[in-house]
């Protein structure tokens, strides 16, 4: 069987360590699924950077691009090489009208991150 | 008064915590189907059981552990998967497709993704052809069954020999097996199977799709040849051959499969085509058709199946309905999710099957029909050499002039690579820009001398 290091042949695109896969602010119209390696998730302001998590393998990254219009609340930017796949905002909205199961994944992701923001909210506040 | 027997739960057309469905057929229809509907009825907190009959072993390489096909998963289907949380994984891709070349023998052009990406998977079905030396990757079929037995659903394998309904539940069995009760029966079992004449014998009025034959043939060359060769194109033939309405050569790892489509496709079309110059011209030179690493001829339905649902029984994929000529994987996962959901949330009565799945069926259906015309139109550039220069010489432009919008290219891009519906198709091929373009280049092909930029 093939190894696991990143194959450059199969499906997706390669990205090096600490280049950036999309940046805050700009407009988007794809959400990401890591298939192989890390992604920083930053916020930049004013030359600082945040690092709000590290996302892995299998993981959904700016999915709220799909949903709403505006432009990226955050940067993805590749921890090591990581390969990430992309899915197009059009076709998945329009597969989801006719089964809207195919949403039920990222709902799923969006409620854990609303879980996690509540948890980090109550950690600052007490 | 009440009814002194009331109906049990069970006894009702729908699925409830016990119920036990059978899947006749692990291919890509049948593992998608039970992928979903045990994962549909987790999400709805319902226990049931979910059993794979399926005889083939996909961990084998050749026809044995093979269900035949191009291998090609499409740009849409591989974004479909991965938000349903299903990754292909690098042990079953073997190559990720990021441009498709077209030949014809006015010339060639290659088409590049619209996107930066690999996005299109190329597999095998099996472990590979009958002459496999190294085995490198694993089976696309294995590692759908095995995510549907990671689900929790039981393989069993063995050939289903017997179906019937015996008071209104499906009963089946395996050579030399006891009969087996079932509450819901799903038949994935594709269009080349003997077990098709079986549900006919049921009489609830279901007939199988129509088909004809294709033609698939491996041919070992090597990774590295592959990658100098056809490096990670698929290439498409437009060819004025009799008969043939499709051909194309698809890299493989180790290999390339040549796939053949086309009205009752013989000995002498196939060396038609692959003696002909686009294609030597895009093998090895030393490349000769024979000797061959594996062959097949398997049908292809050209027609959707009549009656695919009754009580208690559905049919997904190939054998109720696929999109023609293209995308039959994608087709077996949106006939499967359909399935699945509307036994889950719906019931598994005739009447649910015909308000919750059939117009998923008729949809594809619809589609197909312009697809045929879509075909129709390819047909006459086939057989029009001024067309064919015309096509080559839009598309070779809108390829090498950057910023120039990709009317042809997307057009082909879909038609080829199978992710776009017909009818999406069909109406870019209707836009104005489309057809004033194409207009001119018809014009400057036929009166050649007078070419000059529109
Ligand atoms: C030449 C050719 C090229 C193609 N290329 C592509 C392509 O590149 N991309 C694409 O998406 N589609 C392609 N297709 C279409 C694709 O192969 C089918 O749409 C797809 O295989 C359908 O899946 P299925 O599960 O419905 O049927 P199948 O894949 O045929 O699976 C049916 C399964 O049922 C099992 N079975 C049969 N009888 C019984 C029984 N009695 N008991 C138990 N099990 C049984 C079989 O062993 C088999 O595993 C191609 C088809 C052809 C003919």
């Amino acid at each position: 069987m093939r190894k696991q290091s990143i194959e450059k042949g199969a499906l997706g695109k390669v990205y090096q360590d600490g280049e950036f896969i999309t940046r805050q602010g700009d407009v988007g119209q794809v959400m990401y699924v890591v298939q192989q390696g890390k992604v920083e998730v930053l916020m930049e302001k004013e030359g600082h950077e945040t690092l709000l998590r590290v996302a892995g393998e299998g993981e959904f990254l700016g999915e709220m691009a799909i949903f709403d219009h505006e432009v990226r609340s955050a940067s993805l930017r590749a921890k090591g090489e990581v390969k990430v796949l992309t899915i197009d905002k059009k076709n998945f909205l329009k597969r989801i009208h006719i089964d809207p199961s195919l949403a039920f994944r990222i709902v799923q992701t969006m409620s854990q991150r609303v879980r996690e923001l509540g948890d980090e909210v109550a950690r600052l506040k007490g | 008064m009440a009814d002194s027997n009331p109906p049990s739960r069970q006894d009702q057309l729908e699925l409830v915590d016990g119920s036990r469905v059978a899947v006749i057929g692990g291919g890509p229809a049948g593992s998608f189907t039970s992928y979903f509907l045990l994962e549909m009825a987790e999400r709805a907190d319902l226990d049931i059981e979910v059993e794979i009959y399926e005889p083939r072993d996909f961990s084998c390489p050749a026809p044995g552990g093979c269900n035949m096909c191009g291998g090609i998963i499409s740009e849409t289907l591989v974004q479909n998967l991965a938000a349903e949380g299903i990754n292909l994984p690098d042990t079953v891709v073997q190559r990720g497709i990021e441009s498709y070349v077209l030949h014809m023998d006015v010339g060639m052009v290659r088409i590049e993704t619209p996107v930066d990406e690999k996005r299109i998977a190329a597999v095998y079905r099996g472990a590979g052809p009958r002459d496999i030396q190294v085995r490198k990757w694993g089976s696309f079929d294995h590692h759908l069954e095995g995510l549907a037995e990671a689900r929790g659903a039981k393989v069993t394998r063995g050939r289903v020999m017997e179906i019937s309904m015996d008071n209104g539940r499906p009963s089946i069995s395996v050579k030399g097996g006891e009969p087996q009760a079932y509450d819901l029966l799903v038949a994935a079992v594709g269009v080349n199977s003997p077990a098709l004449k079986l549900f006919k014998e049921l009489d609830f009025g279901y007939q199988p799709p129509e088909t004809t034959k294709t033609f698939i043939r491996e041919y070992f060359l090597g990774e590295e040849v592959i990658a100098e060769i056809l490096g990670d194109s698929m290439h498409v033939f437009l060819l004025n051959i009799p008969r043939l309405e499709f051909a194309a050569i698809i890299p493989k790892g180790d290999y390339a499969s040549v796939c053949l489509l086309g009205e009752a496709i013989d000995k002498d079309l196939v060396d038609a085509f692959l003696s002909s110059d686009e294609v030597r011209g895009c093998m090895p030179d030393d490349w000769a058709p024979d000797p061959r690493s594996c062959q097949c001829s398997p049908k292809i339905a050209v027609k959707g199946a009549i009656q695919p649902y009754g009580d208690r029984i559905v049919f997904v994929g190939d054998c109720g309905v696929t999109r023609l000529y293209k995308d039959g994987i994608g087709a077996a996962y949106k006939t499967a999710k359909a399935c699945a959901t509307t036994a889950v949330f719906e019931g598994v009565s005739e009447d649910a099957f015909r308000r919750h799945y059939a117009p998923i069926l008729k949809t594809i259906l619809r589609d197909n029909a312009i697809g045929k015309v879509t075909f129709s139109a390819t047909k006459l550039v086939q057989m029009m050499p001024f067309a064919r220069r015309a096509m080559l010489r839009m598309t070779q432009k809108e390829q090498s002039i950057p910023g120039r919008h990709k009317d042809i290219s997307q057009v082909l891009w879909d038609m080829f690579t199978g992710s776009a519906a017909y009818m999406e198709i069909f109406t870019r091929a209707i836009h104005p820009r489309f057809l004033g373009r194409l207009s001119w280049e018809l014009l400057a092909a036929v009166a050649p001398g007078k070419r000059s930029q529109p």
